[in-house]
């Protein structure tokens, strides 16, 4: 079949970008949606053209290292679906396509597709974690676990960090991808002591990032490759309300300490 | 230099814990004043650099990603190996041990195996402190599941993303070291060269992959942690962007290379569709717990698979290994696939797949038992082939995994460079031959969190480190030829991409150095090779610059350095003359068609060392012994 | 100061306009409530009025937590949107939504278009500047006359509109909000937001449409 394609071009961070029209020619509904593009770029490079920057690695669905909008949805739309995993027998032949980076400052593009996702990383760093150093941990079975809180802990930590939900949500919050994580570390018996702090660091973390703040849109929930729940986000308001209102100012937490 | 291992002496069971109570420490208030350079973010390089920031060092880790989460371990799916015996069902830090030398066809160190199963434990239990949602049952402790080659059930696993889920637990103790300031981390970097200084090594240099700029980054110790090889054969299971760069630039200084041509080629993976395509997705082994594997009995039998009758078909692992049957082993497994669609009973387009069948285990647990099983495996398999497995058999094939292979380290993970360290599936490892499943994974964190943190310090206190900085000779040198060198890349200016020349790498390493081999064949591909690297250095077509994210650029210095690895492979398997684990040469081989090892000539580890630009390898031999586990003829009849 | 901090995070902000909005909620439900005795007949709404009137105390203390809650929401409202513009500098050439609500999707103007309604709905019936004809107590004559008018009327069916398409998000937005969610809840207390706001904003309308159609005179 054969595409034509409108994608979002730009040299470097500095530079302005603008959309540019592509044809995919001989694509086969076996492709899947990168391997479409890279064959786009083997003719660009033939061309003598500059190949379109994509970011991918595992190309499985489960690095998070891919991803852009298809058409105004993140991913392009298929249930638990990452751009590596979507195949192209979902389209049609003279299908016209548009492909633009994840938007948000937060993200700042660094090339064509490609975002800089590194306020993920500080969101982590600034509490998304159980403090427990190596070879301190008690024997793996010393504190059971109830089988659903695994599971749930299980589905939250799904998160690939691919920034899906921050490119969809119409305010541009990372509000499902920090909630995964304090529901998931939140979720766990050996992660509960410090669940208020996190909540507190994180949510702090993210507004200084830049991102937006929630207004439970869900538009997130919808095109999350995961399926992370929009649950993830109410646990994150309910551990970051306690926090607040049970917070010792440092005086009376040194004094205790 | 000739090798020392440093293999300890005494009993096995005591050997590390001797090793560690001799090892000299770093007194805790020097620990700060020790540069450590950590290449790599995934199982092995994140928890190394965690580890190794908790205790005091200052660390600095690189990953080519732009995340440390997105290290290549994040895709293992099936699970992690240890010992706890949590079944009671007679596992054991021996019998571990026991099995990963015999699974790996007794081409392993028998130390290094065993401090692997005896450090399996520990794993475990940081990982469940970090918050890893391990499988539970329902009184709420931990849940196992068995893997192939053992006859136990000792696999931890957290849904099908086990991988992902270690790697989210290091990745967050590393992010806890980077908030404390402990550890720098440098995202979308690539080492592209190790600067030796007086025989030891003491830094690298580096592309920034977004501006291009060449920078060198010094060091008192060096530690990769850059992941195997697999895809110098272009398509395998690998991620993209997994690469040998780092080791080989490192073997070109001086490190030798251990076995490169032990590769595993895992038996359950989906079928290759079309020429365009770009990787090959596992099925996880897990699946052969509740899979059965089945050709038809007849040739070319086209038919649907349900309209093929019980009577003829072909449960072929079933018949030919009784006691493991479909959970015979990997190299095992693989080859029997082969042999069927060799005999033309293979299933699919080109007759290159053979069936992998739930229907049984469905009517006996039940869908929802299954889906919860392999939920999301089913539905990888579903999105990639439009067909949904619940109804219809899978259709599998094997393809390139995993590399045994990688550079020679000895008992302390140091390799024949002074101060290089190497870890997880880049060092050549504790798997022999043959690597069994949820053993990667084991490995990686192992090394990363207990091996490493310990022996690196015993370096660092019993060596006296000149003081160097950036301006010393060898290292502006090291910077200069990197520079030269991409430079070279996008001067060429011919009419191949370098995607292209990936691809006809590959499909000569896959055929040649693949499934089996033969010595026709492996010195026809060297001679191919050599070709191929001459045409790429003057037909390769990069474009853009050197100054900018150039994913073009990226490859090709890789694909530069396949084109070495390969044929340094055929090279080893060529001279290999006998058949162990994944390597099987069709020569040698038993009346009924098993791998038929030479403990005679081949009881060792292959380990080369390079001479320069147009010199061939020499090779030495670093002899093993095997005290514990007798080498058999291996068998899972 | 710890409050301080607490409103500096967008988090913060959220939970004000959540208290604030639950507490506006509730004042719309009451004075829904005294607006259906309308049906009554003309003396029950004076008379209501009146009484109103007669504990002034109460009625300024009220007017004045009204204002402060309003203030509270509309200015955290505006923080969040300038924060919102801030986070998506450069727009999506295409951007589709997938299964959010419109209701979901135009908080930011639904409300806008509230207190404008509500701007008038003071100069119309509490102070009678746009409602000529205005007498200081006859609340009844007051509202009929108002209502009489199409325009008028329309532009009162138009925000309870909104007022419905704010509150159907609203109600179930602030619970989750203040972090309450669970499977077993979120269905049907989606529905049952939905079906307020239905009840709120058609009881209201309902009173206007009546003295449109003569029902009420
Ligand atoms: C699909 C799949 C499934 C698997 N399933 C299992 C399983 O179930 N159980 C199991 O035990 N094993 C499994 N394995 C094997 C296992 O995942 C790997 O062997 C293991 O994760 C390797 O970890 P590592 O830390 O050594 O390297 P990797 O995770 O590959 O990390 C390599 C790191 O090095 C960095 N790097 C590489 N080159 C450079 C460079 N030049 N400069 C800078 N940085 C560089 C990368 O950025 C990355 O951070 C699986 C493998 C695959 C492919
Ligand atoms: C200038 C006027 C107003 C503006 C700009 C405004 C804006 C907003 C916004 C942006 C939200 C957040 C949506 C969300 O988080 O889901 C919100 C929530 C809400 N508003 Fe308003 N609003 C206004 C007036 C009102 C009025 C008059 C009422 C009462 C009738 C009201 C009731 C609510 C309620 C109940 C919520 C839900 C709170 C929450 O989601 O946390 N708002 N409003
Ligand atoms: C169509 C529906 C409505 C009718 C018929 C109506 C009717 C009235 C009447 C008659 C008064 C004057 C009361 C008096 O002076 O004694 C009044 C006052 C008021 N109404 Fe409404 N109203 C309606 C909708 C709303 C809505 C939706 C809101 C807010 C979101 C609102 C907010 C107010 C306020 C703030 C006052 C002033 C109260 C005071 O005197 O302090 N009204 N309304
Ligand atoms: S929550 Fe979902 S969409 Fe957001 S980063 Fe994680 S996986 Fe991606
Ligand atoms: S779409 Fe945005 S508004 Fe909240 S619920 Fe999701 S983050
Ligand atoms: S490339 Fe890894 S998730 Fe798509």
């Amino acid at each position: 079949m054969k595409l034509t394609l409108n994608v979002w071009r730009q040299k470097n961070a500095s530079s302005p970008g603008r959309m540019e029209r592509y044809e995919a020619r001989n694509v086969s509904e076996h492709m899947s949606f990168l391997e479409m593009l890279d064959v786009v770029n083997e003719d660009l490079i033939a061309a003598g053209q500059d190949p379109i920057a994509f970011e991918h690695d595992c190309r499985e669905g489960i690095c998070g290292s891919c991803g852009f909008m298809i058409d105004g949805v993140a991913h392009g739309g298929f249930k638990n679906t990452t751009v590596c995993q979507l195949h192209m027998r979902h389209f049609h032949d003279g299908d016209e396509l548009w492909i633009e980076p994840w938007r948000a400052s937060a993200f700042p593009v660094v090339k064509d597709l490609v975002v800089d996702r590194s306020a993920f990383d500080r969101i982590i760093a600034a509490g998304g974690y159980i403090s427990v150093s190596t070879g301190s941990a008690p024997d793996g079975n010393a504190i059971p676990v109830r089988k659903l809180d695994a599971d749930l802990a299980m589905d939250a930590a799904a998160c690939i960090g691919c920034g899906a939900c921050v490119a969809s949500c119409p305010n541009a919050a990372a509000a499902l991808f920090t909630g995964a994580k304090i529901f998931h570390l939140g979720h766990l018996p050996q992660g509960v002591p410090e669940s208020r702090e996190r909540a507190l660091r994180m949510v702090r973390q993210a507004n200084l990032e830049g991102f937006g703040n929630c207004t439970n849109i869900g538009e997130c929930e919808a095109t999350c490759p995961k399926g992370i729940r929009l649950e993830t986000i109410a646990k994150l308001n309910r551990d970051f309300l306690m926090a607040s209102w049970t917070e010792r100012p440092p005086a009376e937490t040194a004094s205790a300490a | 230099m000739s090798l020392n291992a440093r293999i300890p002496s005494g009993p096995i069971e005591s050997r590390w814990d001797k090793t560690k109570f001799e090892l000299k420490l770093v007194n805790p208030a020097n620990k700060r004043k020790f540069n450590i350079l950590v290449v790599g973010s995934g199982l092995a390089g994140a928890s190394a650099a965690a580890t190794l920031g908790e205790l005091g060092y200052n660390v600095k880790c690189l990953c080519f990603q732009d995340s440390p989460r997105r290290a290549h371990s994040i895709a293992a799916q099936g699970g992690i190996n240890a010992a706890k015996n949590y079944q009671n069902d007679g596992d054991s830090v021996f019998r571990l041990f026991y099995d990963t030398v015999k699974g790996g066809d007794f081409r392993a160190r028998e130390s290094n195996v065993y401090r692997l199963a005896q450090v399996s434990v520990s794993i475990i239990d940081q990982c469940v402190a970090q918050g890893v949602p391990f499988a539970r049952e329902y009184g709420g402790t931990l849940a196992n599941r068995s893997f192939g080659g053992a006859q136990v059930s000792r696999t931890f696993y957290a849904r099908g993303q086990t991988g992902q889920q270690l790697l989210l637990g290091a990745y967050q103790a590393l992010e806890r070291q980077i908030d404390a300031g402990k550890v720098a981390m440098l995202p979308r970097t690539e080492m592209l060269d190790l600067i030796v200084i007086d025989g030891k090594a003491r830094g690298i240099v580096t592309r920034n992959l977004v501006t291009g700029k060449i920078d060198i980054h010094m060091a008192d110790a060096v530690i990769l942690a850059t992941g195997g090889y697999g895809n110098v054969f272009y398509l395998s299971t690998n991620a993209k962007g997994s690469n040998a760069t780092a080791i080989w630039r490192a073997y070109r200084r001086g490190a030798a290379f251990g076995n490169p041509c032990f590769t595993q080629i895992h038996p359950t993976c989906i079928p290759q569709a079309g020429d365009y395509q770009s990787k090959l997705t596992l099925m996880s082994e897990s699946l052969r717990n509740d899979g059965r594997i089945w050709v038809p009995k007849k040739q070319g039998d086209t038919r649907s698979p349900d309209q093929i009758p019980e009577a003829e078909r072909d449960y072929y692992l079933e018949r030919m290994y009784p006691s493991f049957g479909n959970l015979s082993p990997r190299d095992i497994a693989s080859r029997a696939a082969k042999r069927v669609c060799d005999e033309g009973r293979g299933v699919g387009p080109g007759g290159l797949g053979v069936y992998l069948d739930f229907a049984d285990s469905i009517s006996r647990l039940g869908e929802k038992t299954i889906a919860e099983r392999y939920g999301n495996l089913f539905e990888i398999y579903e999105r990639i082939t439009g067909e949904n497995p619940y109804q219809v058999p899978m259709r599998i094939y094997p393809a390139v995994h995993y590399t045994m292979g990688g550079l020679w380290v000895d008992y302390h993970l140091m390799s024949t460079i002074p101060g290089l360290f190497v870890l997880g599936e880049a060092n050549f490892s504790d798997h022999g031959a043959n690597r069994l499943g949820a053993s990667a994974l084991m490995q990686g964190l192992s090394d990363g969190y207990f091996v490493v943190p310990y022996t690196i310090g015993d370096y660092l206190a019993s060596n006296k480190l000149e003081k160097v900085d950036e301006s010393h000779p060898e290292a502006q040198a090291a910077k200069r030829g990197i520079q030269e060198q991409t430079a070279r890349l996008l001067e060429i200016k011919g009419k191949r991409t370098a995607a292209s020349f990936h691809r006809e790498l590959g499909k000569v390493m896959w055929d040649q150095c693949g499934m089996a081999r033969n010595a026709q064949g492996l010195e026809w591909a060297s001679e191919r090779i050599a070709e191929l690297r001459e045409e790429f250095w003057s037909n390769l077509n990069v474009s853009g610059e050197a100054g900018e994210l150039n994913q073009n650029l990226e490859l090709a210095g890789r694909v530069a350095d396949f084109l070495e690895l390969g044929e340094l492979m055929c090279h080893d398997a060529r001279i290999r003359e006998e058949s162990c684990g994944g390597h099987f040469r069709e020569e040698y081989q038993t009346p009924d068609g098993e791998a038929q090892r030479d403990d005679e000539r081949f009881s060792h580890v292959a380990v080369w060392r390079y001479q320069g630009p147009d010199k061939p390898p020499a090779r030495e031999e670093e002899q093993l012994t095997f005290e514990y586990v007798k080498p058999v003829q291996r068998s899972y009849k | 100061m710890l409050g301080l901090s607490f409103y500096s995070t967008a988090n913060g902000k959220k939970t004000v306009m959540a208290v604030t909005g639950a507490l506006l909620w509730l004042f719309v439900v009451a004075h829904l409530a005294g607006n259906l005795q309308v049906y009554l007949g003309p003396g029950f709404l004076d008379e209501y009025g009146r009484k109103l009137r007669e504990l002034p105390a109460l009625l300024w203390a009220a007017r004045a937590g009204l204002l402060i809650l309003a203030g509270l929401h509309i200015a955290a409202a505006l923080q969040l949107w300038a924060l919102k513009r801030k986070a998506r500098p450069v727009p999506y050439a295409k951007k589709v939504a997938t299964t959010s609500t419109w209701a979901s999707r135009i908080m930011y103007w639904s409300g806008p278009v509230l207190l404008a309604f509500i701007v008038y709905h003071l100069l119309d019936l509490t102070l009678g500047v746009v409602n000529p004809g205005y007498e200081e107590g006859a609340v009844h004559a007051n509202l009929v006359r108002s209502f009489s008018r199409p325009a008028t009327a329309v532009f009162y069916l138009a925000a309870m509109a909104m007022l419905w398409a704010h509150l159907s998000h609203g109600i179930w937005s602030l619970f989750q909000t203040l972090g309450f969610s669970h499977p077993k809840y979120s269905g049907p207390l989606r529905t049952a937001a939905a079906a307020i706001a239905v009840l709120l904003a058609g009881g209201n309308m309902s009173i206007v449409l009546s003295v449109l159609l003569g029902i009420i005179r």
